[in-house]
């Protein structure tokens, strides 16, 4: 049984080494000349601007989450309201529609406005926006995890509700959603590839633009690879540390 | 003046009715120990005392001050009831040190200097001075209730309220506790303590008051309580307290 998928496997192998033309894969793909033309810039430009685009949204969405999950939480029943609307709302979209609506349609929907940082500022927008939602619901759960004696311990000592959730809940919370706020970080990172909607100028490009337009100019296929490449530099290891740290966590619960 | 006032205290949860009509007086510098059945209300009677339960009926005041009081300031008011919990709800994310310094800093807004050496003092009171660097998981279950015991005591509270503080402890560390608990009393703390202890009770509180089914049954002196009860189900609950295997022979009757 598992010789015959094996017999499969190795047939197709020698098929496509039989058949591939491997000079012009090598050129096309795997273009030395190329692939050095590319640096420095496709780490000074593309990987740094994805790293300011996935940093910046990242951060706006923490907040945003964070500030989603207290109102999830919270005893007043607007507060709520809004949160679960907000949470459904866009994790029910396409995360390049919120990149469209940002980029194209605000500007047309009001003449003039230009958010703060003009692309860099819409980039971490529409990240942010996206990735609250989903943020809010790790956090929420992380918020739920702390036992209440916590915070009925910490409004005994005569902590505000404020207070409380600031000094004693939120720290605790936020050790348990390291893990899951880690995994998404990377999502993100990959998302910023988004921002080539926004229509970015040259010096804003991030990996996934530069990779393209210089895979479009050059004719060849390796701008492209490397930019992945670039990517699995960093998703690579964070992931990997995603897991690790979410491992210790459930040693460290038992 | 007393230190706490109780007056018609009614606490429902749903249609369930846990606290119907307690009146009680607590002097400054007394001792009451509250006993009773599980499920009598008594955990809910401390919760209200601090308002970490919202009483349907009637009026608390603790220190001169209603709590009540639609208009009162809550967190104020809370400053000056110290509570231990069964369960001690210790800080897990801040050491000793932080435990006993967090409140005073963030509440009190007490310099660091100043709430460490508040801290340090209480924390040799209750025979931890050498722990104050510890993480509460590294503490045995008594000294986690003694360094809660010290967090509340920071706060210089007129009263303190005790949930059964050793409910949660192993045999061997209940000593401690109640050693430190009764140091509490000589120096005459005012002190509401939910306790099974009895030995405790009969030589350390002032009075005994004894709940059953959400209203007081009995109270008096300690020796008259649980020497000599006048209610049959004062008689029935100490018998099962003192002597626990010939209560279990009493149920199988009963
Ligand atoms: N938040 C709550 N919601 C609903 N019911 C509650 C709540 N808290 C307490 N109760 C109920 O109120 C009753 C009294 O509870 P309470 O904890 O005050 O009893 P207790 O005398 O402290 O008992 P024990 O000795 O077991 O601690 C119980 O029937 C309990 O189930
Ligand atoms: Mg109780």
């Amino acid at each position: 049984m598992l010789g015959g998928e094996y017999g499969i496997f190795v047939a197709a192998v020698v098929l496509v080494v039989a058949l591939a033309d491997w000079h012009s894969l090598h050129v096309n793909f795997f273009n030395w000349s190329v692939a050095k033309g590319l640096f420095p810039d496709i780490i000074t430009v593309g990987l740094r601007n994805t790293v300011i685009y996935t940093v910046t949204g990242f951060a706006l969405g923490l907040v945003g989450g964070l500030l989603l999950a207290l109102m999830r939480l919270s005893s007043v029943l607007p507060y709520r309201w809004f949160a679960m609307a907000y949470i459904e709302v866009f994790r029910g979209l396409p995360a390049l529609l919120i990149f469209i609506f940002v980029g194209t349609g605000i500007p047309l929907a009001f003449p003039g406005t230009e958010l703060p940082g003009g692309v860099y500022g819409q980039a971490a927008a529409a990240l942010g926006l996206v990735s609250a939602a989903y943020m809010a619901e790790t956090i929420r759960a992380g918020l739920e995890a702390v036992p209440p004696g916590q915070a009925e311990a910490a409004r005994s000592l005569g902590m505000s509700r404020f207070r409380a959730m600031r000094t004693i809940v939120v720290p605790q919370a936020f050790r348990v959603v390291i893990p899951p706020l880690t995994n998404e970080l990377v999502l993100l990172f990959k998302d910023s590839s988004l921002a080539l909607f926004i229509g970015v100028s040259l010096t804003q490009r991030e990996l996934t633009k530069f990779g393209r337009d210089l895979a479009s100019q050059q004719g060849n296929t390796t701008p492209i690879l490397v930019a992945g490449l670039c990517y699995l530099l960093i998703t690579i290891p964070l992931g990997y540390l995603a897991r690790r740290l979410e491992a210790r966590q459930k040693r460290g619960r038992r | 003046m007393s230190a706490i006032e109780i007056r018609g205290l009614r606490k429902t949860f749903g249609t369930l009715e846990v606290l119907s009509g307690i009146d009680l007086d607590v002097e400054s510098g007394e001792v009451v120990c509250v006993i009773g059945p599980s499920g009598s209300g008594k955990s809910t009677l401390l919760r209200c005392v601090n308002l970490l339960e919202e009483p349907s009926g009637g009026t608390v005041t603790v220190d001169g001050v209603e709590l009540t009081d639609p208009d009162v300031d809550i967190d104020a008011a809370r400053r000056r009831i110290g509570m231990v919990f069964q369960s001690f709800n210790l800080f897990p994310h801040l050491t000793v040190l932080g435990n006993v310094t967090v409140a005073q800093r963030k509440v009190l807004k007490r310099d660091k200097a100043e709430a460490e050496r508040v801290a340090r003092a209480n924390l040799e009171r209750v025979g931890l001075a050498d722990k104050v660097d510890s993480y509460p998981e590294k503490l045995s279950g008594g000294q986690q209730q003694r360094v809660a015991i010290a967090r509340a005591l920071a706060m210089d509270p007129r009263v303190m309220l005790f949930d059964e503080p050793t409910s949660a402890l192993d045999p061997e560390l209940v000593g401690d506790v109640l050693g430190v608990m009764r140091g509490l009393a000589d120096e005459g703390m005012t002190m509401v303590v939910v306790t099974h202890e009895m030995s405790f009770a009969r030589e350390v509180a002032d009075r005994v008051v004894f709940m059953d089914g959400g209203v007081v049954v009995e109270q008096g002196a300690p020796d008259r309580v649980i020497a000599n009860p006048e209610h049959e189900r004062t008689r029935t609950f100490l018998a099962r307290v003192l002597d626990p295997a010939a209560a279990r022979v009493g149920e199988v009757d009963g």
